[in-house]
């Protein structure tokens, strides 16, 4: 299988299951025409009829298996996922939350429920429940998520103190996250989660750091349209303020993080801004909504929001060019040293090696599930794990999904996420189809912008 | 070659294996939360790398 595209002024091949990825000129490109799903040797035969320097150099790349190589190194043990070590988990650490974010899959902060901040007991368990069953597995990540993580902070930090003694006893070693909406992120605070969330500031040679993600969409008229506090005030004003102070005095990881809906489909212009302000890494991504929402991406917004990611790859290039690059998430793309072939037929391990935890110790397969009762899978302090949820998330991987098998995106993309194929088609095994396809474009423009850097 | 320029090695095959580590980051634990592109992780494996 390959894929061909043209990126500005070069031609793009992928060939999906070595992962390589040429540069070719047009002659080449035109000789590949109606063959992104030939075999190796239906496209020699091709080639033997054409007398050219193309087809000869194509014919060359199928003997050194970089051009149409085919996936029988892929075996049924890889296909079916049968880890059940657990890795990850998000805890819900306040379902409570002082905005109400229009969009909010988590039903402004309560996932359905009643507002609740998590115990320590809750947290503790949690983090024991992660090591237990955590394996072999060295590198466990803990993501404090809400509502709002910031007003149950005290127990933040107490479970960062438990970590780190627990890991010391499990030769672990956690990486903690956090996500904040700004509002209550004080001098205190920032300070605090400089200080013992940056990973890179715990390995000497640089390896594990910590993102924090910060929800902002990008001008004060989308922003405020969306983002207000439980009282309708807007938030703009106050949460740029403390972001840009918090940024100031952070060596780690950090994303500002937003959000793009149909009312702000000219979002390269937020992402500008943001990077105007003075924030270096952005990631702004499509709402995650059921379709009756007036603000849901719908299908007639697909080309619209292509030609936006155009622009923000224009934007992105020109930054780059003038030295003021910045990092746009689904711009980075590592092209060879990225996760394993086993890794990327499993996709994003929601319901297996990732796991949400609510305040009450109600265990769901990730944060967009929690608070839906179809997919609970247990308490902490009831270990009867539904096994059937396992096996439905276990089993969700690309080649159980006909939409995934032969897509030339499946090993960059992994699937897609479970939430959105569930909340668009009932289906766990059948991605979002807007989806997979704005997927594709960000995909295309990241490896369009790494072949121009490569120039 | 004068009409091809490979930019990227064909890595995939060699990572194969009956289980990978899985020391790499959950994707949702980075910034996006919510599109899954485990293409933008790195392998975290230090003997690999």
């Amino acid at each position: 299988m390959i894929h061909k595209f043209k990126f500005k002024d070069i031609f793009l091949v992928l060939d999906i299951n070595s992962g390589a990825v040429h540069v070719v000129d047009e002659e080449v490109f035109n000789l590949l025409d109606g063959l992104e799903n030939s075999t190796a040797e239906k496209a020699l035969q091709k080639f033997s009829l054409v007398k050219s320097t193309a087809a000869k150099e194509a014919s060359q790349l199928v003997e050194q298996e970089m051009l149409f190589t085919d996936d029988s190194y892929i075996t049924d043990k890889m296909k079916n996922n049968e880890d059940s070590v657990v890795k990850a988990m998000c805890l819900h650490i306040a379902h409570d939350c002082n905005m109400m974010c229009t969009y909010c899959f988590g039903e402004q902060g309560t996932f359905a429920g009643s507002k609740c901040l998590m115990s320590l007991e809750v947290g503790m368990k949690a983090i024991d429940y992660l090591i237990a069953n955590s394996g072999s597995r060295r590198n466990l990540e803990i993501d404090f998520f809400g509502g709002e993580p910031l007003m149950n902070f005290e127990v933040v930090k107490k479970l960062v103190d438990y970590g780190r003694e627990q890991e010391k006893l499990f030769n672990k070693k956690i990486r903690f996250t956090i996500t904040t909406n700004g509002l209550l992120l004080d001098d205190e605070k920032t300070e605090y989660i400089n200080q013992t969330m940056d990973n890179v500031i715990l390995s000497i040679d640089g390896r594990p750091e910590v993102n924090d993600n910060m929800s902002i969409d990008g001008r004060p008229e989308v922003n405020d349209n969306m983002r207000k506090t439980v009282n309708g005030s807007p938030t703009y004003d106050v949460i740029t303020k403390n972001y840009l102070n918090f940024v100031k005095k952070r060596e780690g990881l950090y994303y500002v993080r937003g959000t793009f809906t149909r009312n702000n489909l000219d979002f390269a212009k937020d992402i500008e801004h943001l990077v105007n302000l003075g924030f270096s890494n952005v990631s702004v991504e499509p709402v995650v909504t059921d379709l009756k929402q007036p603000y849901a991406l719908q299908e007639t917004d697909r080309d619209k929001i292509f030609e936006e990611y155009d622009r923000l790859t224009d934007l992105y290039m020109e930054k780059m060019n003038k030295g003021e690059a910045f990092d746009f998430f689904h711009f980075n793309v590592d092209l060879e040293q990225g996760p394993c072939i086993v890794k990327r037929l499993s996709g994003c391990g929601a319901g297996t090696e990732y796991l949400a935890i609510s305040p009450e110790g109600d265990i769901y397969p990730c944060h967009q599930f929690v608070g839906n009762k179809d997919f609970y899978i247990g308490n902490l302090f009831d270990m009867e794990i539904i096994n059937k949820q396992r096996d439905k998330f276990l089993n969700a991987s690309i080649y159980n999904k006909e939409d995934c098998r032969n897509c030339w995106a499946k090993f960059y993309c992994s699937g897609g996420c479970h939430a959105n194929a569930i909340n668009i088609s009932g289906d766990i095994n059948k991605p979002y189809k807007l989806g997979c396809d704005l997927e594709k474009k960000r995909l295309e423009c990241a490896v369009g912008i790494y072949a121009k850097t490569m120039e | 070659m004068e009409k091809i320029k490979t930019i990227a090695r064909p890595t995939l095959k060699t990572t194969a294996c009956d289980a990978g580590c899985k020391e790499c980051q959950t994707s949702c634990q980075s910034a996006c939360k919510t599109s899954c592109t485990v293409a933008n992780q790195k392998c975290e494996n230090a003997k690999r790398r």
